[in-house]
């Protein structure tokens, strides 16, 4: 603990250490793939294309991250690709997948609380010449099978994209369910937010992923595309597959590394945070007043716990909360540069300001959870009383 | 448009400023009658759905003010 002198002369204690309570937006480097890009900075760095001997190293280092992925994804290795993020795999995913479809016709249907990247790429389509059709989803944020299924069939669909699970509410989407009863219809799951964290989905044409999200580089994301799934690239032609150039092979053997390990430990970790998760939903709403839990309660992210406060604004509570040393996010208006709310509170009518996003890595401890569970009711006071709130 | 009791204005004034004033000026409306918020925050249209929700009363709809700033009708039921 390190003291603060008020203005006033009064003295306030302030945290050394931030408490991370945002791994949705990503985590740390895991180290496991600290050391796999360190020994591999020395062995991957030349072309994987060229025929010489360090050439074919570099290129057996990428096949092998190829079919670690492949593995996780249930996939085949030529299937897997890598991105410089997760946010191009997915404008990859949707905008390679309506070209190679365009034969079905040039509409585009996506839930409505897809992520931003898949919803601006709809937009690209759609200034393109095409159309676009988003879904509704009920109160916790998840789209009815029915009437995905329904939409995504009708004339001149080319392709139909739903998340694993909402990277905003955490509520999981019925991906199997909808991948069962979509005939020839090519559907685009967004894994962003699960893979590293639950077991990968079933029924995906296409999938998207990002190595952020479960302790790898920041630049490197994942593109599988299924066999026999008509694909095109968006971008130019280039003679190493579907994503332009050779990737950054040491950030990719990392990546690989870091989701091995994370799988492996998946489901102990998953449930650990779940447990957490569960004593947070509890707890905020027992000591906070007017509090809405958002997203499902139980078909969810393990990791992440989404609530909107009535009259507080998100920007001034993650202040409060910075200043206690906890970082969180927010999908209030007044946090974002748009001044828009969230798409998502939007779609499934929750309170948009005063939200706040909670979630969970593997390094989070109980002690953690509870000191914030200790700061929230006065930060959130702190906030109510500078906005003079009715109680 | 149903005749509103009451209007708030709340142009220029930013969430959850407008959903603040209203919590504390509903009670100034008799129960059953309808007060209306006019407010240009793009988050208000949703927040006061959310309120009137979380709140127990009736969210009647939108319609736009004669200067064109968003206005939302909330019926008092309780």
């Amino acid at each position: 603990m390190a003291y603060r002198r008020g203005v006033d002369g009064s003295v306030e204690t302030v945290s050394d250490e931030t408490v991370y309570l945002d791994a949705a937006s990503g985590v740390p480097l895991h180290p496991v793939a600290r050391e796999a890009i360190m020994a591999a900075q020395a062995d991957g760095w030349a072309d994987p294309g060229r025929l010489y001997a360090v050439g074919r190293r570099a290129a057996i280092l990428l096949a092998s991250a190829r079919e670690a992925v492949a593995d996780v994804l249930d996939a085949r290795p030529d299937e897997i690709s890598f991105t410089s993020s997760g946010l191009t795999a997915l404008h990859a995913a949707v905008l390679g997948t309506m070209r190679g479809n365009r034969r079905r016709g040039s509409r585009f249907v996506h839930s409505a609380v897809e992520h931003s990247a898949v919803l601006h790429a709809a937009e690209w389509h759609v200034a393109a010449g095409g159309e676009a059709e988003a879904v509704p989803v009920d109160h916790l944020a998840r789209v009815d099978v029915d009437t995905f299924v329904a939409r995504a069939r009708a004339a001149s669909v080319a392709a139909a994209a739903l998340q694993a699970a909402n990277h905003e509410v955490g509520t999981a989407q019925p991906v199997s369910a909808v991948a069962d009863r979509l005939g020839d219809v090519p559907l685009i799951v967004d894994a962003t937010q699960t893979l590293g964290h639950t077991p990968a989905p079933c029924g995906w044409s296409v999938l998207a992923a990002d190595a952020r999200q479960w302790g790898g580089p920041a630049g490197v994301g994942v593109l599988a595309v299924r066999t026999g799934t008509r694909w095109v690239s968006p971008a130019p032609a280039d003679d190493h597959g579907r994503v332009p150039g050779p990737p950054d092979i040491p950030a990719v053997v990392g990546a690989a590394a870091a989701l091995r390990a994370v799988v492996r430990e998946q489901s102990a970790t998953a449930s650990r945070l779940s447990a957490l998760i569960d004593r947070i939903r509890a707890r905020v709403p027992a000591g906070i007043p007017d509090v809405e839990v958002l997203g499902d309660p139980v078909d969810r992210l393990p990791h992440m716990v989404t609530f909107s406060f009535l009259y507080v604004d998100g920007e001034s509570l993650l202040l409060e909360l910075d200043r206690r040393g906890f970082a969180v996010s927010s999908g209030s208006s007044c946090t974002s540069s748009s001044l828009e709310p969230s798409h998502v509170l939007v779609a499934m009518g929750a309170l948009t300001s005063g939200n706040v996003r909670v979630s969970l890595s593997r390094d989070t401890t109980v002690e953690q959870v509870e000191r914030f569970l200790d700061a929230l009711p006065d930060a959130v006071a702190n906030v109510r009383a500078q906005l003079d709130a009715p109680s | 448009m149903s005749p509103a009791a009451l209007v708030l204005d709340c142009r220029g004034r930013r969430c959850p400023l407008p959903i603040i004033e209203l919590a504390r000026r509903i009670d100034q409306v008799p129960v059953g009658a309808v007060i209306r918020v006019e407010a240009d925050d793009p988050a208000a249209g949703p927040d006061v759905r959310a309120w009137s929700r979380l709140r127990e009363h009736e969210f009647i709809g939108a319609s736009p003010a004669a200067d064109g700033t968003p206005g939302y009708e909330v019926r008092r039921l309780r």
